[in-house]
């Protein structure tokens, strides 16, 4: 059962052969008897999610069916859950219940899924390998047979090891520099960062806000076109929400691919790709030629320069969003403040941990008197070259493809000692964010028995042309099937 | 480009997060070699270039003006660190 | 040595709106603490600002009034501060593009000379909660239902060269923004509170001096009185060879005392970035031209209407139009009281003095403008006199009885102005005081000779029972006592 997809679980549900309170407890069982291995959860719900899953059996009962209705899932817990402690992966946030949903939130409930816990994450959404969570490190399914631990990739690292893992078919994630992707192609599971403002981001904790966006993670195509329609949508209480029609992802799954013009960026097959790896992606864009695509290379010459942008736009929005938790109305605060000064600067020291501290100082810095032209109003216009490369490009080309990552997943702690080497880790990811259009990662093969993922990066909202892609692939390859030993 | 001490002691009582020396060294390393990354931005030539703040060219919508909440004192100051009378308490603040 | 002094405002004025700026609570004045702070205003995690179209509406209309340019894609930028009234951390403001740019407004002095003040610009933006001082074990306890409360902040330039120019202005600001109907003007409750830049320099000099900010005056009484304290502070300083510090005062009004602020902080450096969670707001010509439409009367063309539909001067229907609640009260008055000008002068007289001794407002009178008509009426037709009137406008206050002829009534206040008894009366008094009468007919000066009239009245109300109308009385000795 725990290998079936979300599409297979909700025939199997509407035919009644499982009902969700049994579907809920395998999968919370197999959360219990797995996920010491993995620490892919921060928190479990194991109570709500009985109860969730009775009522969704009662609503399909009464005929209220969605394809949710009764699926079992997991909420990222950077998603506000009402009456359910979301901690961001902070000590800052270790005891917050919030008393209201995010709207993706919301949304699952609505359609009648059965939330099974929040899953593990960089804090604050910052790192790219869940070692960053105050819960400590998540660990990748994949690599645990030769012995060695490696990283799940991040932030959205313990949605995608979950996945991976099968303790859930599916997990919502969110992506500001490569968040979903990076963390779906080291754990072999696909997953789609939509265009900005496709999903709202109500509810969703801010990291930095031109750049965050809530999407889907699965194991298959067809599932992330599930998940990102109940997502998508026009939100009143998002101003960045954007008011336009959403479709059925899954009505153009099948589309055939014949005349599909991908371009293969040539920054993004550089020396910082290992032969290996560069193999494997050079395999997957091969099965598109056999599906009727076309390939030619293209270039998008400002890439390099999107670390450099991110890094300073990303934490100067980040050093202002993550102001308001500052001891008073919520969330941590320190023993015994002696005054003011004392309650912030010692909140804010013990509640966050070293990286969310580095980020939060780079980008007050980089907004500081006398250095904001140099850094944020520079950054801001490298950001208008970076997205009007991809402009140009979809001017020749439908998609883009390149590999997710310059490599396949690392071993923990071997990159927390040095910030910046962390950060070349979304070298293929991070201009993505920037110009605010969607992505996939789809599972592409293996080198040294970890997964590699190809990245296929669309026009602005060109989610169901990216899902169809995706899907057609997975129809011809079984990467997306390979379960961690 | 290098940040100073100086700089980073700055920095950290403008974002309200105590740093002791120790982390000062750190942090000196850490963000001199992040703040390197970032320099590579000098060489773009970006002088006709519009700053760009959001990724997509939409305008803001405004909303009408209708009261739409009610009211959850009890609700959000259940997960106050320390209240009092409805107030959210913190250390005396001097004018 | 002589010094021009140079004064500039900001002015915060809160918006009426029915819903703060970002978030559906009411700001609503006078509930429980923090129960209009929902998730948006506390800053909750995750939670997300959307824009009131109100408070842009109201912004356009005041960019209207003060003849300003409208910004047709204004951007909300962030600033970056901490303290426990500011959830965020930061203040959602407008720093390079407000929504109302360069305009001005134009004052009437008491010398009768017309001063323009320029408007550099009025921005929209948050307003802060409250800190409440008072003792929680020495803590301080926060509110928010005020965070979030739409401001304009309206920035002018250093044009005003004394207290008397800042008030004015200051006043006719507050007259607009009232008339306009975008604020509640009521100063008492924070609804405008004023921040005064000053400056002084040497006479003639172009070089302008260090200025000093002094923050948050919510009366015209103090405003006035903080700019007389500053200006006398800085010459003090200056005058004995000192140098004025850049910095923020606090001005405590009941003591004339002021002080400075924040002397410990560092160095501001609020790092503005325009905020990413609000997009640019595009304003367009059929929002201008609805707001224009929509624009009622303002303080400079009622005043020039009072003037030719009242017959005031110009002194009466400037006092009189420039609030526009007292501008009400008066036409109410005046459309029953028929004399404007009596009307005119009984508004500016007892019924202003009432309201100042009692700290109220026109709109907290307890009478209304009809009954003050009324009362005009009778005083205008002869049945009362102006004592008798002084009478009736305390029973109307005090509410023992809201007519005026019944009050009138009541109290036997209606004048006799039967001449035949008048004179019947004139006759005895004088009769009474032959030596009185003598000296009048001796005297040549005729002011003199005026004066002496007054010795009569006295003796001719007391015959009267204070009802003889006191201006036939005159005219009746005058004719008796002959030339």
């Amino acid at each position: 059962m725990h290998n079936k997809s979300v599409a297979e679980l909700s025939r199997e549900l509407e035919s009644g052969q499982v009902s969700s309170v049994e579907l809920t407890q395998q999968f919370l069982d197999r959360i219990k008897r797995e996920d010491g291995k993995y620490n892919s959860f921060i928190t479990v719900t194991e109570e709500q999610a009985l109860a969730d899953a009775q009522a969704a059996d009662a609503q399909r009962a009464a005929g209220n069916v969605t394809p949710w209705t009764g699926i079992p899932f997991a909420h990222k817990d950077i998603f506000c859950t009402n009456g359910v402690r979301t901690t961001c992966g902070s000590k800052m946030l270790e005891n917050f219940v919030p008393p209201y949903d995010a709207t993706v939130t919301a949304n699952f409930r609505q359609a009648g899924a059965v939330c099974l816990g929040k899953t593990n994450m960089d804090e604050f959404a910052m790192g790219s390998s869940t070692e960053s969570s105050y819960f400590g490190a998540t660990t990748n399914p994949w690599g645990l047979g030769q012995g060695e631990k490696r990283v799940p990739g991040g932030s959205s690292g313990g949605s995608a090891a979950a996945v991976a893992a099968r303790l859930v078919p599916a997990a919502t994630a969110t992506d500001t520099g490569g968040s979903i992707r990076q963390p779906a192609a080291l754990c072999g599971v696909t997953g789609l960062k939509p265009t900005y403002g496709r999903v709202s981001r109500y509810g969703m904790i801010a990291f930095a806000s031109s750049l965050d966006q809530g999407g889907t993670m699965a194991r298959t195509a067809e599932d992330n076109a599930l998940m990102l329609n109940v997502m998508a949508g026009f939100d009143p209480k998002d101003s960045t929400s954007l008011d336009r029609e959403v479709p059925d992802y899954t009505v153009t799954l099948n589309e055939p691919l014949k005349g599909l013009k991908i371009g293969l960026p040539k920054e993004y097959f550089s020396d910082q790709l290992s032969p290996a790896m560069e193999q494997q992606v050079r395999n997957a864009v091969r099965e598109y030629e056999k599906l009727g695509a076309t390939v030619k290379e293209v270039s998008l010459p400002n890439a390099k320069l999107a670390i450099a942008a991110y890094y300073v736009i990303a934490p100067a929005e980040a050093s202002a969003n993550l102001s308001r938790f500052d001891g008073v109305r919520y969330g941590y605060r320190c023993e015994d403040p002696k005054d003011l000064m004392d309650l912030y600067t010692r909140t804010r020291a013990e509640g966050f941990g070293t990286e969310v501290k580095r980020r939060i100082l780079v980008g007050t810095y980089a907004l500081s008197a006398g250095y904001f032209d140099a850094y944020y109003l520079k950054a801001q216009k490298v950001r208008r070259l970076i997205q009007q490369d991809f402009i140009n490009a979809f001017e020749e080309v439908d998609v883009l493809m390149s590999p997710t990552t310059p490599s396949p997943a690392f071993i923990q702690g071997e990159k927390t000692s040095d910030p910046v080497t962390m950060y070349l880790e979304d070298v293929f990811t991070i201009a993505i964010n920037l110009a605010g259009i969607p992505a996939m990662s789809v599972p592409a093969g293996f080198v040294d028995g970890l997964p590699v993922g190809l990245q296929i990066i669309g026009d602005y909202f060109s989610e169901a042309r990216l899902l169809n892609a995706a899907h057609q692939f997975q129809q011809v390859t079984d990467w997306h099937q390979r379960e961690p030993q | 480009m290098t940040i100073s001490r100086k700089d980073i002691e700055k920095v950290a009582v403008l974002a309200r997060i105590r740093v002791d020396d120790e982390q000062v060294s750190a942090l000196e390393k850490d963000l001199g070699n992040i703040l390197d990354l970032v320099d590579q931005l000098g060489a773009a030539d970006t002088d006709a270039v519009e700053p760009m703040a959001h990724p997509l060219n939409a305008v803001q919508r405004l909303r009408a003006d209708e009261v739409t909440e009610i009211n959850q004192r009890d609700a959000f100051q259940a997960i106050a660190p320390s209240t009092e009378n409805g107030l959210y308490l913190v250390p005396r603040v001097i004018e | 040595m002589q010094w021009d002094i140079v004064i500039g405002l900001e002015i915060h004025v809160q918006l009426a709106t029915r819903t703060k700026i970002f978030s559906g609570s009411s700001t609503a004045y006078g509930a429980e603490p923090n129960t209009q702070a929902n998730a948006v205003d506390l800053a909750m995690p995750g939670t997300l600002p959307v824009p009131n179209e109100q408070a842009f509406r109201y912004a356009v209309m005041f960019g209207l009034a003060v003849n300003a340019e409208i910004e047709r894609r204004s951007v909300f930028e962030r600033k970056n501060y901490f303290y426990p009234d500011l959830p965020k951390g930061y203040q959602t403001t407008q720093l390079e593009r407000p929504i109302v740019g360069p305009g001005y407004v134009d004052l009437d002095l008491a010398n009768g000379e017309t001063k323009r003040v320029r408007i550099h610009h009025a921005h929209l933006e948050e307003d802060a909660g409250k800190s409440l001082h008072e003792d929680f074990h020495g803590m301080t306890g926060v509110d928010l239902n005020r965070a979030g409360t739409p401001l304009i902040e309206v920035v002018t330039e250093p044009d005003m060269t004394n207290a008397e120019e800042a008030v004015a202005f200051a006043k006719k600001l507050h007259g607009i923004v009232t008339s306009l109907g975008i604020c509640d003007g009521d100063m008492s409750q924070g609804s405008m509170r004023f921040d005064v830049n000053i400056s002084l320099k040497p006479k003639g000099s172009d070089t302008l001096g260090t200025r000093t900010e002094t923050k948050n005056l919510n009366s015209f009484r103090f405003m006035e009185q903080a700019i007389a304290h500053e200006v006398e502070r800085q010459m003090d300083i200056l005058e004995d060879g000192g140098t004025i510090v850049q910095e923020t005062r606090l001005y405590n009004g009941d003591r004339d005392e002021s002080r400075s602020m924040r002397t410990k902080e560092e160095a501001n450096d609020y790092r503005y970035f325009p905020c990413p969670d609000l997009l640019p707001v595009e304003i367009d010509d059929s929002f201008i031209e609805q707001a224009r439409d929509s624009l009622p009367e303002l303080p400079d063309a009622r005043k020039a209407r009072f003037m030719e539909q009242y017959g005031l001067n110009d002194y009466d229907a400037g006092l009189l139009s420039g609030d526009s609640k007292l501008a009400g009260f008066f036409e109410d008055a005046a459309s029953h009281g028929k004399d404007a000008k009596l009307v005119a002068n009984w508004i500016q007289g007892e019924f202003s003095a009432r309201l100042n001794a009692e700290e109220k407002s026109v709109a907290d009178s307890p009478i209304t403008g009809a009954q003050l008509g009324d009362l005009v009426v009778r005083i205008a037709d002869n049945t009362i006199s102006s004592a008798g009137a002084k009478k009736v406008f305390e029973a109307l206050w005090s509410g023992e009885k809201d007519n005026v002829d019944a009050i009138i009534d009541a109290k036997g206040l209606k004048q006799v102005s039967d001449t035949g008894a008048l004179e019947a009366m004139v006759d005895e008094v004088l009769a009474g005081m032959p030596d009185q009468v003598a000296q009048y007919q001796q005297e040549s000066d005729p002011k003199k000779q005026k004066k002496m009239l007054g010795g009569f009245m006295g003796p001719l109300m007391k015959a009267s029972k204070g009802q003889g109308n006191p201006k036939l009385f005159n005219e009746i000795l005058v004719k008796k006592l002959g030339g």
